[in-house]
């Protein structure tokens, strides 16, 4: 069962290394938005500085959500998934495998870019490895509660506002925090209560959200 | 008395309000070939899907090995072989990478074995092609190179396998499909072309005849 976890993981290196495109737009997205800002409410560093960490997670999750749309379409439109299916081994695994390699491929690569984005806007650098913290506990639950709405909305022609509808509301929680911790460390204050509720929510999402992606492909497969 | 391998009891399709077929009952055994065939739109992929346990059937039930598929899933799924009308086969990935993935998803099969199925289909040199690049007949012949795999599950349920082969490799395939069978395998399939190799065990279950 691990190995096919690890095979799934390797297929999904080999698709994106052959369509670099993907990997990079939810990235250019993320540096677009960002950079755009100061241009917009002007280069006051106090003020961005204040700014900094809702820009940088709203960003981050417009950028993750807009890669999810496509998580699973082209192995719907293929067949891959009614193989996956049909195949012995728990659906719940292959799509947790599916999942985790999105996020390696995209959300990390996310965090990785992050702290450059976030010195730009004039976030102390003791600050960056909160920031940091913060992103990679918070990415890999958005990737997975996407992939619940992807799931569902696989099937349709145009799911992409549906997908949005369903799942901004479930980002929130995350968002809150991830953005709490970061305003809370520029004051100062502790940070640790935020980034262990993070972690907890995050331990939830990997248990609990690989039942609802496998439920949700196979009702899509089986319309 | 014997329990069929695969059994359908009273089974109803409806898709978007439109009764398919209903009260079909069908059994399936160890060395059969079953060919549904029917005017578009009779039913004939829903059924397939049904029996592979893609979908959920409206009413009525499916019995495997005498007990309802639903408990039999995991038992099912190690002795099917699942070809649909897309047959699982990433543009992107060269035949062999798609192969070794989707037995993978299966039993698993070493590379040699690959090497010699993609042979098989006459796919020989095409091995390291991305798949994008290849023909739409060959790109169906992937898929069915799953079928000359050694340790290939024993029921075969295959969805129009004869779409854009030429005259050559529908030959060989239906040779290939009727000596499965007579080795003890099963296949159900839907085409609309007559088959001239059959198996002993041959019948054919015409939906459109059958239509509400």
């Amino acid at each position: 069962m691990s190995r096919v976890f690890f095979l799934l993981i390797l297929r999904e290196a080999r698709l994106l290394a052959r369509r670099p495109a993907e990997l990079a737009n939810p990235l250019v997205f993320f540096a677009i938005v960002i950079a755009l800002f100061p241009l917009a409410v002007g280069p006051e560093t106090q003020m961005l500085r204040t700014l900094s960490p809702g820009l940088i997670w709203v960003a981050a999750l417009l950028a993750v959500l807009l890669s999810l749309e496509n998580l699973f379409r082209s192995d719907f439109e293929d067949g891959s998934l009614e193989q996956w299916v049909v195949s012995p081994h728990p659906l719940t695994v292959l799509v947790l495998a599916k999942v985790f390699a999105h996020w390696l491929f995209s959300g990390l690569a996310l965090v990785l870019l992050s702290p450059v984005l976030a010195i730009m806007l004039g976030l102390p650098a003791d600050r960056v490895p909160i920031l940091l913290a913060s992103l990679l506990l918070g990415t890999p639950i958005l990737s997975l509660l996407g992939a619940v709405g992807a799931a569902l909305t696989v099937g349709l022609k145009r799911g992409g506002i549906l997908l949005a509808l369903l799942i901004l509301p479930l980002y929130i929680p995350v968002l809150i925090l991830g953005s709490g911790v970061l305003q809370a460390a520029l004051q100062g204050l502790p940070t640790l209560g935020y980034l262990l509720w993070m972690a907890s929510l995050m331990m939830l999402t990997i248990t609990f959200t690989p039942f609802a992606i496998a439920a949700g492909l196979k009702i899509s497969v089986g319309e | 008395m014997t329990v069929a391998f695969l059994e359908t009891v009273d089974l109803t399709c409806e898709r978007d309000w439109r009764v398919l077929f209903a009260g079909l009952n069908l059994t399936v055994n160890l060395g059969q070939m079953l060919q549904v065939s029917g005017p578009n739109g009779s039913g004939k992929t829903s059924l397939l899907r049904l029996l592979s346990g893609l979908m959920q059937p409206t009413a009525g039930e499916i019995l495997y090995q005498g007990v309802e598929l639903r408990r039999q899933r995991h038992t099912l799924s190690q002795n099917l072989l699942w070809i649909g009308h897309a047959a699982g086969i990433k543009g992107l990935l060269t035949a062999e990478e798609n192969l070794a993935w989707l037995t993978a998803l299966q039993h698993g099969a070493n590379a040699e074995d690959i090497y010699q199925a993609l042979e098989r289909v006459g796919l020989k040199g095409f091995h390291d092609v991305p798949c994008h690049t290849l023909s739409a007949g060959q790109q169906r012949r992937v898929g069915l190179a799953r079928l000359h795999l050694p340790n290939a599950p024993k029921l075969w349920i295959l969805d129009e396998p004869f779409t854009a082969l030429d005259k050559q490799a529908v030959a060989d395939l239906e040779r290939h499909l009727a000596q499965h069978c007579e080795q003890g395998g099963m296949v159900i399939f839907t085409t609309h072309h007559e088959l001239q190799h059959r198996p002993s065990q041959f019948t054919e279950l015409d939906l459109g005849q059958r239509a509400v």
